[in-house]
């Protein structure tokens, strides 16, 4: 590496602009800030060396340079919002109806643009390949920009001497010259007091304060790159599981995802809603509501833990671990899982009784059975000796065309093709029956399946969830939060002050807030005769 | 309960007019000739203004009270709130710099704002489960007081801009300033649009099928633009000049797509009748009045108020939403349009200060941004909640 001394002896690092001990522009370096001669200085990064404006051979440095480029960081940006933006022109595909099929559903409801939209991919637009790797590439960026820039920052801040070259005062923003006696003593005690660290040499001084506000973006930047490092471990599932179970009230299922360690019981499943009457206060805004709105959805369930988990095959012993009262905002937790209440299922059908009589005679009974709708038995056998068998169980059934089918199995609108076998053994009659509909395709059948009764449950859908990503991201959000606070909240100010032969030179510089500066040397020079040093590059008004 | 409601919006009402009384003081404040000592006229301005919030704050805790939920729940009382904060922003920016023009320019787009917010429904409304949290006033007041603080960046822009643009001839830049304070008078044109037919009782109610149903739909304004192939139910009532285009869905688009022509007609006539008042663009009307002002320090308060704000923003709208979203809907991020459009006004900051801190855009570079910012952040405020639902949709 070439090393450039400079006249005041002090060693710097190839490429750099200014040096950093005493701050003089280093002839040959100059085109690499655009400074130009006599002009104001460019202050950014203090004119220390940087890798990315120095070295551009190998394929190394031309991958370096460009990822450290904040022209490419800031493309990268603009790219990623606008990429943002077109995701929410439609619905991503998570957020359509359930059981519409994306197919279709973009070209039905938005018509050719839909469609676009569709084949574009638009509808998973946040999760797929080339949004992860926009994504990717900014972190990339936010590495190679921070490393390239805070290392020789660092650098140049620690080298600093209070002794600067005339030069690099007099092309500083703010300048100014003093022709008089000053009082030395009174600005330093006046500097100090506005909380400045004054350093000399020789005469020459430098006040310094909020110097640490320079390495907030870097501390930003470190806060960001955790966060996506987090959002990375996503993909492990030991890291992160996101499962989901519906249970129905009174049954015990298996949180899934836990390796059968945990079961999970629902007692009750509780919806409430608000009540006009009782909740005045809302009584305005539910009046002018058509439909009822929820107030709380509730499970409250039973944790329990397998004991001989190591027994393979064997009835699991469930130990009790916990009753909880799962609500919206109040997760159920244990043993590093949580249970959300994410969904519900009121009233889902648990049995359904029908009894056997004449047609035509309801009194003339031939006996009575109980379906239970999770397991339905082949046949039921009745007092009368009568026999009633299951053909075929819809849980949820409707008519496609004129054939019926089931829309899922799960017990929501239950119907049954039963064939009934008389007392006598004779053969079989077919009846269809289910919640308010009795069909006799024949017209002919001598006994009647009449719906007596039947019982509902409530279902709870529970989200199950582990995440030891969120400690990444929290610390990742944490650091965040106190690289902009120090970055934007404080700023590093300096103050030089040179002596010349009939008086004193004066220059100050901040990174941000001129203003605040300004009224900082306004202060720190009353009563010592310098005068107030001028802004050279006001806006022209 | 029914009085405390009654008093809450009372002490509304009080603090609007507080506002309005203030800016015609800091208009008063432009006539004075020096800018260093602070006149007569400028001490008013902010007193009544510190007044106008202190009574603000007094609606905001009266309502909490009634409806024992903190007031940010649906768009009115969200909106209300922003604007509140946007006069609390002008206040803190205003000790600091001692600026009074800008308060000329940011409580008329405050009072604008709760004007605004007025025009949606004002009864306290129930809270559905996934709200009942402790993070709904810490994520919702914080986003909007970052909101608030960057609005003021997009005020100190917009003055820059009237300041320094060359009037002189016709320019893209001439343009585009022109069109902000035409969506400005759109704004207005709004308000005067739904209070006018508001008082009238104006009530339009078409027959239109909606995803093969035919429902009702009940227009509150004339119908310029009528449902596609709707049928007027209502008779003595205007028919609609057009119907609204097929692929407009859902049954209140057409009424929302006639509402925005509304805003849009009143918006020109506005400003029709400014520009042949004045016979020359409005910003260069108001350009001289702004000449005394010192474009770098409305510059500085621009990118002070970017600095300060967000941070506000980045924790409010996004940290605090991320951690309720985890308790709530047990994922801290789902890319729901809302969260969305709050990530694109975070990433839109984040390059204004890229661009700001290491490539040099001083100026009306950055004065532009600015506006775009604020732009982005009404967008969301607006279209997102009224367009693209959404979990966060209020309306």
């Amino acid at each position: 590496m070439k090393k450039i001394k400079c006249e005041c002896g002090h060693v710097n690092p190839e490429g750099t602009v200014l040096c950093e001990a005493c701050g003089k522009p280093i002839e040959g370096n100059q085109h690499i800030d655009g400074n130009i001669k006599d002009s104001l200085l460019n202050m950014r990064y203090e004119g220390s060396a940087r890798r990315s404006q120095t070295y551009n051979r190998s394929m190394v440095d031309k991958v370096w340079n460009f990822f450290s480029s904040v022209k490419v960081g800031v493309w990268l940006i603009i790219i990623t919002l606008v990429a943002s933006s077109l995701g929410t022109i439609f619905p991503q595909e998570m957020y359509i109806p359930p059981g519409a099929d994306p197919v279709t559903f973009y070209e039905d409801q938005y018509g050719l643009a839909g469609k676009i939209y569709y084949q574009l991919g638009f509808h998973n637009l946040y999760s797929s390949l080339w949004f992860m790797m926009l994504i990717a590439l900014i972190g990339v960026s936010l590495v190679i920009c921070s490393i390239d820039r805070v290392v020789p920052l660092h650098r140049a801040l620690k080298k600093q001497k209070p002794k600067r070259h005339h030069t690099f005062l007099k092309r500083q923003r703010v300048f100014g010259e003093t022709k008089a006696n000053v009082d030395m003593d009174a600005f330093k005690s006046n500097l100090q007091k506005h909380r400045y660290k004054v350093r000399e040499q020789d005469g020459h001084i430098l006040a310094e304060k909020g110097r640490f506000s320079r390495w907030g973006p870097y501390v930003n930047h470190i806060g960001l790159i955790l966060f996506l490092l987090g959002a990375l471990l996503r993909f492990l599932p030991s890291m992160y599981i996101d499962d989901f179970v519906w249970i129905r009230e009174g049954e015990t299922e298996v949180v899934p995802s836990t390796g059968g360690q945990y079961y999970v019981k629902n007692e009750d499943f509780i919806l409430e809603n608000y009540d006009p009457e009782k909740d005045k206060r809302f009584q305005e805004a539910l009046m002018n509501q058509d439909v009822p709105v929820a107030s709380n959805y509730q499970t409250n369930a039973v944790i329990y833990e397998r004991t001989n988990n190591d027994v393979v095959g064997a009835e699991p012993e469930l130990q009790e671990l916990s009753r909880e009262k799962i609500v919206v905002n109040e997760p159920a937790k244990f043993g590093g899982f949580a249970l959300y209440q994410s969904s519900f299922q009121l009233d889902e059908f648990s049995s359904m009784s029908f009894t056997l009589h004449e047609t035509g005679d309801e009194s003339a009974v031939l006996g009575e059975f109980t379906v239970d709708l999770t397991q339905p038995k082949m046949e039921y056998k009745l007092d009368s000796g009568a026999k009633v068998v299951i053909d075929e169980y819809f849980p949820e059934y409707y008519m496609d065309g004129n054939q019926p089918r089931s829309k899922s199995k799960f017990p929501k609108n239950p119907a049954f093709v039963f064939y009934v076998y008389p007392p006598d053994g004779g053969e079989p009659e077919v009846s269809f029956a289910g919640i308010g509909m009795n069909i006799d395709p024949t017209n002919e059948n001598d006994y009647k399946l009449s719906l007596k009764g039947f019982d509902t449950r409530d279902v709870t859908g529970l989200a199950v969830k582990k995440d030891y990503t969120l400690p990444f991201m929290a610390v990742g959000g944490l650091i965040f939060m106190i690289g902009v606070i120090q970055g934007m909240y404080w700023n590093h100010r300096r103050i030089w002050l040179q002596p010349t032969e009939d008086g004193v030179w004066i220059a100050g510089h901040t990174n941000k807030n001129w203003y605040g500066l300004k009224r900082d040397i306004e202060k720190s020079i009353q009563n010592t005769r310098i005068e107030m040093p001028e802004d050279q590059q006001q806006l022209k008004g | 309960m029914g009085d405390l409601v009654t008093i809450s919006s009372n002490l509304l009402y009080a603090s609007f007019f507080f506002y309005l009384i203030a800016t015609f003081f800091f208009g008063g404040t432009i006539r004075e000739k020096k800018t260093g000592n602070r006149g007569k006229a400028s001490t008013i301005g902010i007193s009544l203004t510190i007044a106008g919030f202190v009574t603000q704050l007094g609606y905001f805790f009266t309502r909490w009270v009634a409806s024992q939920h903190a007031p940010v729940s649906n768009l009115f009382e969200f909106t209300t709130f922003f604007g509140m904060m946007l006069v609390m922003a002008f206040i803190i920016i205003y000790f600091i710099y001692r600026l009074d023009v800008i308060g000329l320019f940011a409580l008329p787009v405050a009072l604008l704002i709760i004007a605004y917010a007025s025009m949606f429904p004002r009864e306290i409304s129930p809270l559905v489960p996934s709200l009942k949290s402790h993070w709904l006033y810490i994520h919702v007041t914080t986003a909007a007081v970052g909101e608030a603080i960057l609005a003021i960046s997009f005020v100190a822009g917009l003055i820059f801009l009237i300041r320094q643009i060359d009037q002189t001839k016709k320019s893209k830049h001439t343009f585009w300033l022109e069109f902000v304070i035409y969506s400005i008078f759109s704004t207005l044109g709004f308000i005067i649009m739904t209070t006018a037919f508001g008082a009238m009782d104006y009530q339009a109610q078409f027959q239109a099928p909606v995803e093969g149903q035919v429902v009702n739909v009940e227009y509150q304004m004339p119908a310029i633009v009528g449902p596609n192939a709707g049928e007027l139910q209502t008779d003595g009532v205007m028919q609609p000049l057009l119907d609204a285009p097929e692929w407009m869905r859902g049954q209140d688009a057409a009424r929302k797509l006639n509402t925005l022509i509304w805003s849009f007609l009143s918006g020109l006539v506005l400003y029709g009748i400014a520009r042949l008042i004045l016979r020359k663009r409005v910003a260069a009307a108001l350009q001289p009045k702004l000449k005394k002002f010192n474009p770098d320090l409305i510059d500085e308060v621009s990118y002070r108020a970017v600095s300060i704000g967000f941070p506000v923003f980045t924790l409010g709208a996004l940290i605090f939403a991320m951690i309720w979203a985890q308790e709530a809907w047990n994922r801290f991020w789902g890319w729901d349009p809302k969260e969305v459009w709050a990530l694109i006004t975070w990433l839109f900051y984040a390059f204004f200060l890229h661009l700001r801190l290491s490539r040099g855009w001083h100026g009306t570079k950055s004065a532009w941004l600015a506006v775009g910012g604020f732009a982005i952040i009404m967008f969301n405020l607006i279209a997102v909640n009224l367009v693209i639902a959404g979990l966060h949709s209020y309306a």
